[in-house]
């Protein structure tokens, strides 16, 4: 209901309108869009993960990439086309997986299984919705398909955590630095130590 | 040294009835000081000697501030034994502070507390924190009366609760400068509110004016230790300070004058720290006041916060 009360203000500008309406295929149809949030966007790089306006070939348009951490990934787990590789043979019907135990997937796992957001074909790739590859740095692509109004936060930097300068290039974190995106809920945290009563000063 | 302390002193003329006893112990401590100086003493004895006759920090010459900051930056590297920078940043023109707080993603876990003590050259002992995070019922909603700043889970957030971390709110019509009595403290071009720490009298009129609960006094010697202390300073800011005197958040002026986050937003676990420019349209703060539910605290004072509190969710 709060994303309403939110929203309901955005509705006369045609991005918000855009989002609500498409936030599924965001990533394929919204990328003119996204344009419209350049300003947010550090200036572009040669090196490292690509990040600024690139062209999607695929899509035919112009997507905005955005500074981002490096992807957390598990020690040694990359790439994964160190164990698959792509003439591999492929069952797609949704298993469990025995050689990676140690995910548990929380994450609509009535409808979701692996290869909806890993690739078969290429296992160091994410594909989107339409079959695109994306890179696991362009992850938050991925998310926003489903999560639209919070990747339309997180790219007006209202949702998640930036670093840097408030002024000029900021690292964006990836949605999985935060979430893990097999099991994406907020973990609690051991808080710090309570600040001493004024009793206890001395 | 500068020249201004070793060029003849302006003596008013005396009046008809000779100098009060006041004015004449005045001249006698400037004629004393003067002596000292002239005749070659130490720098520790220049410094004490300028600290006793300076001038307000806005009155001070871009000569005299040169002079000011490398006295102090002397005594702190002597202090804490190593090379200590101390830097009086101006405002950059254009630019209007505003702080915005996540009260739906906050979960306590205090980070930003022990993140600003390191930064901010806080005491250790006693202990000083700029930051208070209240823990409050969210049945309730934000009721201070019941809030709780000593909570001691195993893990956060604990069920039902949320958490309202509270520092200086940098208001636009700030009370606490309006009481000081000696103008050691003011709100800067870009909205911060700063201290003078070598101005404060420790009157602690500011603390009792703050609605916020936001300015802490150094009742003791503050200790900091060596290794801990961070040696990239602000005059205004988070210069290790003397006893007796006032502190408070200056949303890490050392840091966002020279286009930095603060530190509370850079440590925050969750992201539920923002920070930008107010008179920016493009800022991440303009998109959240335009677009999301924004609580002010204490609204009702007409204190004017920079410091919003709202609900992402």
């Amino acid at each position: 209901m709060f994303f309403r009360v939110g929203s309901l203000a955005r509705n006369r500008s045609m991005w918000g309108r855009m989002t609500r309406m498409r936030a599924v295929r965001l990533a394929a149809a919204g990328g003119w869009a996204a344009l419209l949030l350049t300003a947010a966007c550090g200036p572009v790089q040669e090196k490292g993960p690509r990040f600024g306006n690139v062209v999607d070939s695929a899509a035919k348009t112009t997507v905005t990439l955005f500074p981002v951490a490096p992807p957390p990934f598990s020690d040694g787990i990359f790439p994964c086309s160190q164990c698959h590789g792509p003439t591999d043979k492929v069952n797609r019907t949704p298993h469990v997986v025995d050689f990676h135990s140690e995910i548990v997937l929380h994450h609509d796992e009535k409808n979701r299984w692996c290869l909806d957001c890993h690739d078969a074909r290429n296992r160091d790739k994410l594909h989107l919705a339409d079959g695109r590859l994306i890179d696991f740095t362009e992850s938050y692509r991925l998310c926003g398909q489903c999560h639209g109004p919070t990747l339309r936060n997180w790219k007006a930097g209202e949702h998640g955590k930036r670093t840097g300068s408030w002024s000029g290039a900021k690292q964006y974190l990836l949605c999985a630095s935060c979430h893990s995106p097999h099991s994406p809920h907020f973990k609690p945290l051991k808080p710090k130590a309570p600040p001493l009563r004024q009793e206890a000063i001395r | 040294m500068s020249d201004h302390t070793a060029a003849p002193l302006p003596v008013p003329a005396p009046p008809a009835e000779g100098y009060s006893r006041r004015e004449a112990l005045v001249m006698g401590l400037f004629a004393l000081a003067a002596a000292a100086t002239t005749a070659g003493c130490s720098a520790a004895d220049k410094l004490a000697y300028e600290e006793f006759v300076q001038k307000h920090f806005r009155d001070l010459t871009p000569e005299e501030m040169k002079d000011r900051l490398a006295g102090l930056e002397k005594k702190y590297s002597e202090q804490y034994g190593k090379s200590v920078k101390v830097s009086a940043t101006p405002p950059i023109p254009g630019v209007l502070f505003g702080y915005a707080l996540d009260l739906s993603r906050c979960i306590g876990c205090r980070r930003c507390v022990y993140g600003c003590v390191e930064e901010n050259n806080q005491s250790r002992n006693p202990q000083t924190h700029w930051i208070t995070v209240l823990e409050m019922d969210k049945e309730e909603g934000v009721n201070l009366q019941n809030a709780d700043a000593f909570y001691d889970h195993e893990t956060v957030p604990a069920p039902g609760k949320f958490y309202m971390p509270v520092a200086c709110q940098h208001c636009e019509n700030p009370p606490c400068t309006k009481v000081c009595p000696v103008e050691a403290t003011w709100k800067e071009k870009d909205g911060i509110v700063v201290i003078d720490y070598d101005w404060c009298i420790g009157c602690r009129c500011c603390i009792a004016a703050c609605p916020y609960g936001a300015r802490h006094f150094n009742w003791g010697k503050p200790v900091i230790p060596k290794d801990e202390l961070n040696p990239v300073t602000e005059y205004l800011g988070n210069r290790p300070r003397q006893r007796g005197v006032v502190e408070k958040c200056s949303f890490c002026i050392q840091r966002v004058r020279k286009g930095l986050y603060p530190k509370c937003v850079e440590v925050c676990p969750v992201g539920a720290r923002k920070f930008g420019n107010l008179l920016d349209p493009e800022s991440e703060i303009r998109y959240i006041i335009e677009n999301k539910r924004v609580y002010i605290l204490k609204e009702e004072l007409n204190t004017q916060p920079k410091f919003f509190y709202y609900y992402g969710l």
